[in-house]
């Protein structure tokens, strides 16, 4: 009971300080000009949050949906014993700036949404496909021989017994990806894909604080969010008799 | 039930077979051990009966059919499967673990439902309180519970163990091993066990084949390889206290002396004072008259007492069931102290007595050498 009470005063501590802080960064924004231009303009930063947030989606939803199977399929059978070399490759594509990636990307599409999207899903490969292949390396050999001992096929122990028990670091890779990508959309705007990124380089281009933090503030606030967002999907798919310490 | 025939198997890039023609037959209802040394091949050659290994040459037959012509998913759920490790799902509850099977079989909920209550009843975890539960919640011994359980759960007539018990304590082991044999005795599956404990191979075995290098060296019966062991092998594996571990599979029953002599608690104590006297009695069982056990008195008591034997009878503080093996027996008598111990049926009634030199003498019946372990644990020999 008082370690509770000690953790919920420290808790309240820390609350403290954040509105404080938050406080003040709130008096310094609107010293610079941000609340102002915000008020004046909120249909435009309105629309571009929307296009960041669609070029974030699109562009996670097909780096999961290439990258979970990838991850499955990099731990099945014969493709096990190439995991590791892909991985590197994966590694060195990750080190690669992701300003770098959409500059190339921009060299074979073109300019536009297409070529932003496809810079963002190679970038958001790598963590999704890393932490599927570690979660499922990492669930027990033991798990495996029981299930099939009793009769699983091998769909069966994919789905019943792997995934489940890899979730928790699927997920993680999910969350990372995701919330690297909302960075990274931000340099869309450099090859004509929109977003926020906009807003953030015409504000440094006019050395205008305001304009600046009125594109940097939401991606920031959408980023924060949508890390508590996975957050609860996390606890809220991944089994109660798994617990992460 | 099980018959393997000539079975082989070599893992490839290897010179030595690891089982190397191998024949048993594994008759219906008896718990088969297979026991031997790390490596002896003990762990493949079961499994390749649910095909988890495949089999490089031999037939392996089960209810009389090959287990080649079966599908192996089908073949393998028609099988219990228990592993050292337990391999519990640690995402499922304790019902969704145990309803594997049935749930691969597509029974429905209702059926599952009861089978599962009605499993965790009979290892005496009440479903109430275990049912939700997840593995990380549950003592080492809880989960290995539920990992037989598991194994049970589709009622197979046929069932693998791979050292069920053995990363257990052995206390608890041997809680759960008398827990197994009781639920085998009522349900009577063919069972094949692996382990490396000879204890616990002599405890849990109808059958024993002891493997060594891939070959099966001796398969018989626990009281077979403990008398009669075919070689040098199988004599050093049993170990040199074979005739200790007899004690394990004797009974009571076997050993004790029946009607011992005894006194009624209405006898008058001048005569039976005169009686221990006459046949240098120390003391004395008392009983009433259907034979009830009341206890025993001492010939220092009755000395100089007037009146009947009842009233100086001291109460018997430890007695035996003529079930139990003679091993715990034995072991109640060194730590108590006692040169004697009653055997007392379920309704009280004196069974007969066991004192060490029967004891010594029924084990040593059929043990061939010299007896030189015996003078340490020969106690006074106190007889009436």
């Amino acid at each position: 009971m008082s370690e509770n009470k000690e953790a919920g005063t420290a808790g309240r501590v820390w609350m403290s300080i954040g509105f404080i802080f938050a406080f003040a960064a709130g008096a310094y924004a609107e010293y610079l000009g941000f609340f102002t231009f915000v008020k004046e303009n909120p249909e435009e930063i309105w629309e571009l949050f929307l296009d960041h947030c669609q070029l974030v989606g699109i562009a996670s939803s097909i780096a999961i949906l290439i990258g979970v199977p990838m991850g499955i399929f990099l731990t099945r059978g014969f493709m096990r014993r190439y995991r590791d070399m892909i991985l590197n490759i994966l590694g060195i594509c990750q080190t690669v700036p992701s300003i770098a990636v959409i500059a190339i990307a921009m060299t074979y599409v073109g300019i536009g949404k297409t070529p932003a999207i496809i810079a963002l899903v190679i970038y958001g490969l790598l963590p999704i496909i890393r932490n599927t292949v570690a979660g499922l390396a990492n669930v027990s050999s033991v798990l495996l021989d029981a299930g099939s001992g009793m009769g699983m096929t091998p769909g069966q122990l994919l789905f019943r017994v792997e995934i489940p028990n890899a979730m928790y670091i699927i997920l993680t890779g999910i969350r990372t990806s995701v919330v690297i990508g909302v960075g990274t959309a931000a340099l869309s705007f450099l090859v004509g894909g929109g977003g926020m990124g906009d807003l953030i380089f015409t504000g440094i281009a006019l050395v205008d604080p305001g304009y600046m933090m009125a594109g940097a503030v939401p991606t920031a606030g959408l980023a924060v969010f949508l890390n508590w967002i996975f957050g609860c999907i996390e606890k809220w798919i991944v089994s109660p008799g798994l617990v992460y310490e | 039930m099980i018959e393997l025939e000539r079975v082989t198997k070599i893992y490839p890039g290897s010179e030595v077979p690891a089982v190397d023609s191998v024949n048993l037959n594994i008759a219906e209802g008896d718990i088969c051990i297979l026991i031997g040394s790390s490596g002896c091949g003990k762990t493949t050659l079961m499994r390749m009966m649910n095909r988890l290994e495949p089999i490089t040459s031999g037939f392996i037959r089960i209810g009389g059919e090959s287990i080649m012509d079966k599908d192996v998913t089908a073949l393998r759920r028609s099988i219990g499967y228990a592993i050292q490790q337990i391999g519990l799902f640690p995402h499922m509850t304790v019902y969704d673990n145990i309803a594997t099977v049935p749930h691969l079989l597509g029974w429905d909920k209702k059926r599952i439902d009861e089978r599962v209550d009605e499993l965790l009843n009979m290892v005496q975890l009440p479903p109430d309180i275990f049912r939700f539960r997840y593995p990380r919640e549950l003592s080492g011994g809880q989960a290995q519970r539920i990992g037989v359980t598991r194994a049970m759960a589709t009622d197979p007539p046929v069932m693998l163990m791979d050292e069920p018990f053995g990363a257990i304590d052995p206390i608890n082991r041997e809680v759960l091993q008398d827990e197994f044999l009781k639920i085998q005795e009522k349900l009577k599956k063919t069972i094949v066990f692996v382990t490396h404990d000879i204890h616990e191979a002599i405890k849990m075995g109808d059958k024993i084949a002891l493997l060594d290098a891939g070959q099966l060296v001796q398969y018989g019966t626990p009281e077979e390889l403990l008398t009669q062991p075919k070689n040098r092998f199988v004599k050093d594996f049993v170990g040199a206290d074979r005739a200790l571990k007899r004690l394990n599979l004797l009974k009571v029953r076997d050993a004790m002396l029946t009607n011992p002599t005894h006194c009624h608690g209405e006898d008058p104590s001048e005569t039976i004072l005169e009686h221990m006297i006459e046949n240098e009695l120390s003391y004395l069982l008392v009983a009433d008259r259907e034979d009830n056990l009341k206890g025993y008195v001492n010939l220092e008591e009755l000395q100089g007492h007037h009146g009947n034997v009842r009233d100086v009878v001291r109460p018997m503080t430890l007695t035996v069931k003529p079930e139990q093996n003679l091993k715990d027996a034995l072991s109640k008598m060194l730590s108590y102290d006692l040169g004697i111990v009653v055997a007392m049926d379920d309704d009280g009634k004196i069974a007969g007595v066991l004192n060490s030199r029967t004891l010594v003498s029924v084990v040593g019946e059929t043990y061939d050498e010299r007896g030189g372990h015996w003078g340490r644990i020969t106690t006074k020999g106190r007889i009436i």
